[in-house]
């Protein structure tokens, strides 16, 4: 028992009293509202007391920093050996336009690199394709071959930063260009270090970048696992991502469910298919978590996600080290909290919700410029949300001490309460047969729709605000500056593209593109034919093309 | 004869996997009584086009949040159009900057919604702008 019965005692005869008191108050001034909830529309107590938390053990339950259950974090010094790593993502128009941003972030004291693909590269296609039009560097940076990627990385010492690259179907192949371009620089596959999101199963689920249907998607993911086990050991191969899954419209407790889920389908998949011993990878699988705006609801849903992980990894699949249990993770803050209207608020936003992730524990972060949600940031507004994170790091003082809210009545109930539930929602997925059974059921879509649905009729009547949008809404427009992006990208880069055509070896790209099929046919790992491929000028979308003809097109269903 | 039930497509044109606003959408429109095709995401114009006419529909209602409805709107009412489809209106919403607006109703786009506008009120938009085929 975490308290002696003594104080529960007097805990309990002092809260009848109080219990009166309120009954008399509120007679008089009655409740603005008859239920106080989460933004996830988990219902919040007026008061919590230890007596809701009496049941924790210590040891197993909350334990200190670096041990078992790991909710007071994996470091054992905290933030004060290292803060998180500032991470913004970037990434808009063409390579060489993103390689400046980069330099710019990298002068203002961000730590780690964080790529953002235009659709076309996402999903696996060639700016050239038909599929592609419109959309050319839109959402990010498009690339096409090696060309661009060696122009990206440009003058970035890939021995020293980190970089992630938000990339899933085609995640083989922009790691196997980080491979080759490291290779060319002279730097030994050992030295690099960072991230490919590589996430497939939230991607059926939530974000919706599609190729290939789900069972040969998580082959490819087993491949880089076990590539990455073998031949690049710093590299988080699987970055396993709750982010989109809540920008869908999930509840905390349904991306804390689904996403920790999603991991231990991975970790089943490279046992059973690669034969690899659980601690041999594991210790090299992250995590990507949103921060909402419903402050300590996500300080529980991070503190519980530690504590999950810890635990299904020693009793669920008995791993023996200790670097397994971790759970590090990414956070960034949520977008969709951002809004169009009024949106200078958004600053406000991101900081409460960069506040709530550091509280956490996260090891790196990422903050939403004011001005996301109607374009590209532009370079001022992502200087104001490095701003944010630094000024956390080294005003507020948050990070003088580890996991300050420890021992907090409400933040150790409402963490207890997060992991409950996101357990329930495991166990009935296990029950399904798996997460790749429950997504072609459609479950984990239909449980994100009806959360989505609610919330934005919640939002329609006034339950819930959202300052700007449906409550203080203000005719007085302030624009703000606008980053576009030029349609003149897409014509440069169709022609940067053509111009690689020209002069690389056709029938040495060809040679290349027949290894990854017949690779891909025998079940063998694709890694080291991709980087042969993409070192011959191959495109993105000739490989994805094998890909697709080998295993299959999967199209979205349309659930709603 | 009972009049017709309004029968709405809801699009995702492009390579877009935004589907939130999509698939709240096309729940909502189920609620109001609407006969409601969804698409699903990564539709090309062509793909959005033939469903409309095949599907009969009286209204297609396009999102896009990648910034590429400046060419994936107006192409969807060109190719019904091309295809004598013209009585089925377009609608569109997303992430639009206001500097866009003209330009797609120019291109006969009828209305277009953007982040704040509430279910309902699109629900009245599309009941006294949307009238039953026969």
């Amino acid at each position: 028992m975490y308290f002696a019965k003594e104080l529960l005692d007097q805990s309990s005869r002092l809260r009848k009293r109080w219990e009166d008191e309120v009954k008399k108050s509120v007679a008089k001034w009655p409740d603005q509202k008859p239920r106080w909830s989460t933004v996830s529309d988990l219902e919040i107590k007026r008061l919590y007391t230890p007596e809701d938390i009496k049941d924790m053990d210590f040891a197993n339950d909350i334990g200190y920093p670096g041990q078992f259950p790991f909710l007071r974090g994996n470091q054992v010094t905290g933030y004060r050996g290292k803060y998180w790593t500032f991470r913004m993502f970037s990434g808009m128009g063409s390579a060489k336009e993103t390689n400046q941003r980069w330099h710019l972030l990298l002068k203002e004291g961000q730590t780690g690199l964080s790529t953002a693909f235009d659709f076309p590269t996402l999903m696996g296609y060639d700016t050239d394709s038909p599929k592609a039009r419109g959309e050319c560097g839109k959402c990010g940076v498009a690339i096409d071959t090696l060309e661009d990627f060696l122009q990206l990385v440009d003058g970035i010492p890939m021995d020293k930063i980190t970089t992630s690259m938000t990339i899933n179907p085609p995640a083989t192949v922009l790691w196997a260009m980080y491979c080759a371009a490291a290779d060319l620089k002279g730097i030994p596959l050992s030295k690099i270090g960072g991230t490919i999101q590589n996430d497939m199963l939230k991607e059926f689920i939530a974000q919706k970048t599609l190729m290939c249907p789900p069972e040969p998607s998580v082959k490819l993911i087993s491949d880089t696992v076990e590539f990455g086990t073998k031949y690049v050991p710093r590299w988080n191969t699987i970055s396993i991502s709750g982010y989109h899954i809540r920008e869908a419209g999930s509840t905390a407790v349904q991306e804390l469910a689904f996403t920790l889920r999603d991991g231990m389908e991975y970790v089943e998949d490279v046992i059973r298919r690669k034969g690899l011993d659980v601690d041999e990878f594991a210790p090299r699988l992250s995590f990507f978590f949103n921060s909402h705006i419903d402050f300590f609801e996500e300080i529980a849903k991070l503190r519980a996600a530690r504590r999950i992980w810890a635990k299904a990894m020693r009793d669920r699949f008995k791993s023996k080290d200790e670097r397994s249990w971790w759970m590090r993770f990414h956070t960034q803050t949520a977008g969709c909290s951002l809004t169009a209207q009024q949106p200078y608020n958004n600053v406000i936003r991101t900081a409460t919700e960069a506040l709530a992730a550091v509280l956490g524990g996260t090891q790196s972060l990422h903050t939403n410029s004011l001005d996301e949600v109607l374009c590209l940031p532009s370079d001022h507004a992502v200087q104001i949300a490095l701003r944010t994170q630094q000024i956390i790091a080294e005003e507020t003082g948050v990070a003088n001490t580890i996991d300050p809210l420890a021992g907090s009545y409400f933040v150790e109930a409402l963490t207890n309460e997060m992991e409950e539930k996101a357990w329930d929602y495991i166990h009935k997925i296990d029950e399904m047969g798996g997460m790749v059974a429950a997504i072609e059921k459609g479950f984990p879509q239909l449980e994100i729709a009806d959360a989505a649905y609610q919330f934005q009729r919640q939002i329609d009547a006034g339950e819930k605000v959202m300052i700007g949008v449906n409550k203080y809404v203000s005719e007085d427009v302030t624009p703000i500056p606008f980053l576009e992006i030029d349609d003149r990208v897409e014509t440069e880069q169709i022609e940067r593209l053509n111009a690689v055509r020209r002069k690389r070896d056709g029938k040495a790209v060809k040679k290349c593109l027949d290894d990854i099929k017949a690779a891909c046919k025998k079940g063998e790992n694709v890694m080291p034919y991709c980087i042969e491929a993409v070192k011959n000028l191959a495109s993105v979308q000739e490989i994805c093309d094998v890909y697709r003809e080998v295993y299959g097109e999967y199209r979205d269903p349309g659930l709603y | 004869m009972a009049e017709r039930k309004i029968r709405i497509m809801v699009a995702k044109p492009g390579l877009d996997g935004h589907d939130r606003g999509a698939r709240v959408l096309a729940r909502c429109f189920r609620d109001a009584g609407f006969e409601v095709i969804y698409t699903g995401c990564h539709q090309t114009p062509e793909q959005i086009a033939a469903s409309a006419i095949q599907e009969d529909v009286d209204v297609v209602g396009l999102s896009c949040l990648s910034g590429a409805h400046r060419y994936l709107f107006p192409a969807v009412v060109k190719l019904l159009k091309e295809k004598n489809a013209d009585d089925i209106s377009v609608i569109g919403g997303g992430i639009i900057p206001d500097q866009d607006f003209k330009a797609l109703y120019d291109a006969g786009i009828k209305a277009i919604f953007t982040p704040g506008a509430t279910l309902d009120s699109i629900v009245e938009w599309i009941n006294t702008n949307i009238k039953p085929r026969n």
